[in-house]
């Protein structure tokens, strides 16, 4: 498979744009925000988030995500994969609260971080380019208690499956495992596409900056 | 107007792979990266104050860690000056030993050794392998995993896995909570189909190690180190916190390797500018530096990022000599799918094939595809045949035999009735009589029944929390009347109170005794020497059931 030359294109021009070649701005780590990537999903900055009552799930959004990017790996937008995930919690009956993670683009200390901070002590974690798990407080940052790791077979009706399961859990039950789906040609398909992408998700990483909450609008 | 002849070739699978040209100032490069340091190495007063061209002060975790425990500085200096096209020559040639080299590249820094594989074609790297793998005879690992972690089929194709030859078996789970359950069937099928196969199963560190410390694994592999700084913290570790998981399996007599590969700090997103190659052989250091055994690297799981890059699949093999040249055992990858095209990926097995490592691959998906849940393999169960038969063709050892149906299906059949009863006599979810006919003539997890998945996990929760051990699988098997089967559970924990195989490269034979670097050194030197396919084990590999006796012809 041939990648999109244009896709490859900007993403080699925007890393190479803030990886400072030159050496001369190497104190200035912040990426300049492409105003073109941002996506139709509105955030409104709620300050750092506080622990509420046991019938929250938080979903932890990656440092680019709806930032540098807006769609997944297989070309979901990220404004309808939100959207599923928010549905699939409040279909459960419980309050879902986003929050952005900006100290670490590994999706596994994203959702570990934000599952601290949730009542339920349960967080979904989500890159830019898809891939999620569902995390508990209790457990190791690199256990989970679902992960769904191969992004480019996700669709929309499995984002929504995965966020009703993590408000399940939230409620003290033990839901049936989301189905996972394993394609072997995966890999050779979308590997080095994958690392592009997240190569510039990390771009967006601020080993210094605090988890914020965001409000949500369509 | 449109090329037929265009069109006929962008249908090929190989134009169904991904492809990337190169751009070094991210790490998207094989070997040879532009900003890879130039070797250099300052010895005072036996602390190394300078290495590939950084000096102390200027040190991240992964230089300090491998300044002071991976080098033997000893020759370091002098070794550093040495041409690299002298030592390449010597890698490949029949006439210098191992032992020789070996003195010469453990004193190497990581830099260097990449300069030297920079002067190696893969036919020469290939000649060096089959002088530099540690031990003499070359072993084989396999995947025993479903999409539906189901322990029936697991114990079933454990059984036929270790019977096809396979040393070392590697289970994971599609659940994280399955863990326990898959890693009780892959135990119990190894020892049905051949005592003394070693398994393990890849979870999250605290459990897997501690499925080790109760006896229901007897090896780990999947303990990763990366090759920069930020990865490390990703991962929410460092060199010596790796170093000391490694020393808590080895303190109970666990064998353990570390897994690293080419590819997974671009993937990652922090090269920090170098080639995959230079990242990789810090990697192959830290192992050193921790003392562990082996090293599972090939790239692995990041196989399609050096597969995209020019030049890639040489970095691979690459890697493989490196861990071979620290005198480390090697399990060499080919674990993973890789291409689409069945061309390529023989390509990229014969790399590792043609001159035998300790574990070509690592593994082998002994199930179909569709169900390894390492997200497919190189070479999968619906290859056997093909692997015999290039193992009889080129007179080569993959550490493969042919089998009848007959013979596996007996064993499948006495794996998953064993499960059956052991499950029954430790008091877990409940196996069926259907569910053990299904196992025993399956081909993968689609012709299998499914299972209360919820009752499974539940009974697996509180298996842990009972406190099972080995022993409780040793005693439960041999109530339940298959004592044949417990005696070799017994046998492969007792391997823990003796400790040999924590030697490199180490297997064991059907009657529990030790093959390793230790015992069966690699004595390559040219024809007529090191391991040769030949006497009973070549009437085995050549008597491939598809071969017609000319005698049986009426």
């Amino acid at each position: 498979m041939q990648f999109d030359e244009k896709l490859v294109r900007d993403i080699i021009s925007e890393v190479l744009k803030n990886y400072n070649l030159g050496g001369a701005n190497s104190a200035t780590s912040t990426p300049s925000r492409s105003v073109s990537a941002a996506s139709d999903i509105k955030f409104r900055e709620l300050g750092t988030p506080t622990t509420g009552g046991p019938d929250e799930v938080f979903i932890a959004i990656s440092p680019a995500f709806s930032l540098g990017q807006n769609q997944t790996i297989s070309k979901l937008p990220h404004k309808d994969v939100l959207r599923e995930l928010l549905s699939g919690i409040e279909e459960e009956g419980l309050k879902a609260r986003v929050v952005r993670i900006s100290h670490s683009s590994d999706v596994a200390a994203m959702a570990s971080a934000a599952a601290k901070m949730s009542g339920s002590g349960i967080a979904i974690g989500i890159q830019s380019k898809g891939t999620l798990l569902i995390h508990q407080k209790d457990l190791p940052q690199l256990s989970n208690l679902e992960l769904f790791p191969q992004a480019p077979l996700i669709d929309l009706p499995t984002y929504r499956a995965i966020a009703k399961n993590a408000a399940k859990y939230a409620k003290g039950q033990s839901p049936e495992p989301v189905p996972t789906k394993n394609d072997q040609m995966t890999r050779p398909k979308y590997q080095a596409l994958a690392a592009l992408l997240h190569i510039k998700e990390t771009e967006y990483v601020d080993p210094n900056k605090q988890p914020v909450e965001l409000g949500v609008s369509f | 107007m449109k090329s037929k002849r265009f069109e006929v070739l962008s249908q090929r699978m190989v134009n169904q792979d991904g492809f990337v040209k190169e751009w070094p100032e991210v790490g998207m490069v094989a070997m040879d990266g532009p900003a890879d340091p130039k070797p250099s190495i300052k010895v005072v007063n036996g602390k190394v104050t300078e290495l590939d061209g950084k000096q102390r002060a200027d040190f991240d975790m992964i230089d300090t860690f491998i300044a002071d425990h991976a080098i033997k500085l000893g020759r370091a200096e002098e070794v550093c000056n040495m041409c690299s096209i002298k030592i390449a020559k010597m890698l490949c040639d029949v006439n210098v030993s191992r032992e020789e080299i070996v003195a010469i590249t453990t004193a190497m820094t990581p830099a260097k050794i990449c300069e030297v594989m920079s002067k190696l074609n893969v036919v020469e790297m290939m000649m060096a392998m089959q002088k530099m793998r540690a031990r003499r005879t070359p072993s084989i690992q396999c995947h025993i995993t479903n999409v539906k972690d189901n322990p029936v089929l697991i114990a079933a194709d454990a059984a036929e896995g270790s019977y096809r030859g396979f040393s070392e078996m590697e289970t994971t789970v599609g659940i994280a909570r399955y863990a326990p359950f898959n890693a009780i069937a892959i135990l119990l099928g190894a020892q049905v189909g051949s005592p003394g196969v070693m398994t393990q199963c890849a979870v999250e560190e605290a459990t897997e190690l501690e499925l080790g410390i109760r006896g229901i694994t007897s090896y780990a592999e999947t303990v990763s180190i990366y090759g920069t700084e930020p990865v490390f913290i990703d991962g929410d570790d460092t060199p010596w916190s790796k170093a000391f998981l490694a020393s808590a399996y080895a303190s109970r007599g666990l064998k353990m390797r570390f897994t690293s590969g080419t590819g997974s700090e671009v993937l990652m997103g922090y090269a920090e500018g170098k080639s995959m190659l230079y990242l990789e052989a810090r990697c192959v250091f830290i192992a050193k530096g921790a003392g562990v055994q082996g090293l599972q690297n090939g790239s692995i799981s990041c196989i399609g990022v050096p597969g995209a890059v020019p030049s890639g699949i040489r970095a691979v093999l690459a890697e493989n000599l490196i861990a071979s040249c620290l005198d480390l055992e090697v399990a060499s990858g080919n674990d993973q799918t890789f291409s689409h095209s069945d061309m390529r990926r023989t390509a990229r097995l014969l790399m590792q094939f043609l001159p035998g490592t300790d574990y070509i691959c690592s593994g082998f998906s002994g199930v179909p595809n569709y169900d390894n849940m390492f997200a497919g393999s190189n070479v999968d169960a619906e290859d056997f045949d093909d692997f015999l038969v290039i193992q009889r063709d080129l007179r080569v050892d993959g550490g493969l035999r042919p089998v009848s149906e007959e013979e596996v299906v007996a064993l499948r059949n006495k794996a998953a009735k064993a499960l059956q009863a052991l499950f029954k006599e430790l008091n877990l979810s409940i196996i069926t009589d259907e569910e053990v006919e299904a196992a025993t003539y399956a081909h993968g997890s689609k012709d299998m029944p499914n299972r209360d998945v919820v009752a499974d996990l539940k009974a697996a929760g509180q298996m842990m929390d009972r406190g099972i051990t080995g022993i409780d699988i040793v005693k439960g098997l041999a109530k339940a009347g298959y004592q044949d089967i417990a005696n070799n559970v017994l046998n492969m924990l007792k391997q823990r109170v003796s400790g040999d195989y924590l030697h490199t490269s180490s297997f064991l034979t059907n009657d529990f005794k030790i093959v390793s670097a230790v015992n069966d050194v690699n004595d390559y030197k040219g024809p007529g020497s090191g391991y040769r396919l030949e006497g009973e084990r070549w009437e085995q590999v050549k008597n491939i059931p598809a071969a017609v006796d000319a005698n049986e012809l009426v």
